[in-house]
């Protein structure tokens, strides 16, 4: 961003808005909006209580295992879709309406299926990530350079060494493409699932805080949340980007 | 490269199996309604170079893909050595026209990945891959990407890649039309070094006349819808001179114009 013609650093916007939360905090405008000091001030305050680290450790936890389990099914699902027309006409209506299904919906009919333990809520979040990632792998197969495909037959791969060495790295840029978005939603499925199918974790803390009016406490957990989740995309974009040099030579 | 090539007359009277590397007989293609070939047959004689020649569009890269195993004939069959081809083997190694490299990997991976896949040791195989890089003059280079080199280079990659397998046959389509003239002039004359160093069967698809002429044992005019061969033509005196001076040779010239002429008809 650059006014008057200097140059600010990145997000330097968020500064400007943290000033302005500050300030509508202070007009004591809300009861809903304390000021950000007092927000961070709370945060520092819980972000070492065991009740806190609990909730972070369950968050993190149903969060890694559903996302875990998107990757290490949804890639190959993806790939097998894209390399196999059958499993391809198969499958692909079911991934695309789940895709853009209300899945909040189906949380009911999993507390039914899975109980209202942390499988419920593992699955839930699974059920978030997985389907971008099936899709994006699959695209990204699809785009995968004939020449490559030819390339491997006629020096002989076999076809795990294809899948391996040749379709999961040429795929790969789109692969990480639909893993960070995956990862995004996995978020909302992890707190969705926190707070409808048993309220522990961060979805526990925020329906406590929210309850007894501790908006402090809510907003701190939720700059913390929010914090966690854009690092991860973050994160994933920039390995994305590490990738990025070769989609264009494929 | 000013070495004597086996005798026509000798490859002629010798009969089949020995003297041919690769026979194709009665080959047939058709892609949905599109007939690609039709009847094709032709003999590649073993240790020579023979082109395809035609122009775009007449079904070089199919018989190329139906001799690699790559493609099924509709009707027809393929020998290598007398064994019918019903894939890809290691017999036949193929340098493709846009280099097929893993963009992701080194130099010196992308030029062992044939041995890779046939189970090769790391260190053996790496062994190989270095021996072939310096031989098509990429010393240095081995930890370089793709994408950090020219055209030219990435084509040297793919002949090192389809040299490191050491295949009896060498599929290459238009390898040089990626890559600029004078890098061209140079890889033509590195070919007429190869072949004779490598003693091996080579099957060139090209649709320049002055390529073909320039580089051949053999070539195979291939004419349109549906393609067949229409003519055999054997440069033969050209193998025996300097390459430098070949492109001003009189016989080169009138066997340019040879094929101008059978060829001019099919293009409007
Ligand atoms: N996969 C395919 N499907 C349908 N038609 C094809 C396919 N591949 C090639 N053809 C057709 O077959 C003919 C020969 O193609 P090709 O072998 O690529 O020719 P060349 O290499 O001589 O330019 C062309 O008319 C082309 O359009
Ligand atoms: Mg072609």
């Amino acid at each position: 961003m650059k006014i008057f013609g200097v140059r600010l650093p990145g997000m330097s916007s968020l500064i400007l808005w943290g000033l302005l939360w500050e300030l509508v905090g202070r007009t004591g405008f809300s009861f809903f909006l304390p000021p950000l000091s007092e927000v961070i001030a709370t945060l520092y305050e819980i972000i070492g209580t065991a009740a806190f680290q609990k909730a972070l450790f369950e968050t993190a936890y149903a969060f890694l295992a559903g996302v875990f389990f998107a990757v290490v099914i949804g890639i190959p699902v993806g790939i097998l879709m894209g390399k196999s027309r059958l499993i391809d006409e198969l499958l692909l209506p079911w991934v695309n309406i789940f895709l853009s299904a209300p899945l909040t919906a189906l949380v009911p009919v999993l507390m039914v299926l899975f109980g209202f333990g942390m499988k419920a809520i593992v699955i839930t979040t699974t059920l978030f990530a997985i389907w971008i990632i099936i899709l994006n792998a699959r695209a990204g197969v699809q785009g995968i350079n004939r020449s490559l495909v030819e390339m491997a037959r006629s020096f002989g791969a076999r076809p795990w060494d294809a899948f391996t060495k040749v379709y999961f790295w040429a795929a790969l840029p789109e692969i990480l493409g639909g893993v960070r978005i995956g990862v995004i939603r996995a978020v909302k499925g992890v707190i969705i699932g926190q707070l409808l199918i048993s309220i522990v974790g961060f979805g526990a803390l925020f329906e406590l805080y929210s309850a007894n009016f501790l908006m402090a406490h809510f907003w701190a957990v939720l700059i913390v949340l929010f914090a966690l989740a854009f690092t991860l995309a973050e994160f994933l974009a920039w390995l994305e980007r590490k990738v990025a040099y070769y989609a264009a030579a494929r | 490269m000013a070495m004597p090539q086996t005798d026509l007359s000798l490859v002629e009277t010798a009969g089949a199996a020995p003297q041919m590397a690769v026979r194709v007989r009665g080959v047939s293609k058709t892609y949905g309604s599109v007939e690609a070939l039709r009847n094709l047959s032709l003999d590649f004689p073993r240790g020579q170079l023979t082109s395809l020649l035609g122009p775009s569009g007449c079904g070089k890269t199919t018989l190329l893909k139906i001799i690699a195993g790559l493609l099924e004939p509709t009707a027809g069959e393929v020998e290598v050595n007398g064994h019918p081809v019903t894939g890809p083997g290691p017999d036949r190694a193929f340098v493709f026209q846009d280099f097929a490299l893993l963009p992701w990997a080194t130099v010196l991976r992308n030029v062992a990945f044939g041995l890779e896949l046939r189970g090769v040791a790391r260190s053996e195989r790496e062994a190989i891959a270095e021996k072939y890089i310096a031989k098509v003059g990429l010393s240095g280079f081995e930890k370089s990407y793709p994408h950090e080199l020219s055209g030219g280079m990435r084509q040297r990659v793919g002949l090192a890649r389809a040299l490191a397998v050491d295949a009896e046959v060498l599929l290459m389509d238009e390898p040089f039309s990626a890559v600029d003239e004078q890098t061209r002039r140079k890889f033509q004359e590195d070919l007429l070094e190869l072949v004779a160093q490598e003693r091996k069967t080579f099957i060139f698809v090209t649709h320049s006349i002055e390529e073909a002429v320039y580089v051949s044992d053999q070539i195979a005019i291939l004419l349109p819808r549906p393609s067949r061969v229409s003519e055999i033509i054997r440069p033969e005196g050209l193998r025996t001179k300097d390459v430098a001076n070949i492109r001003r040779d009189s016989e080169y010239l009138d066997i340019v114009d040879r094929i101008w002429a059978s060829l001019r008809s099919y293009v409007e």
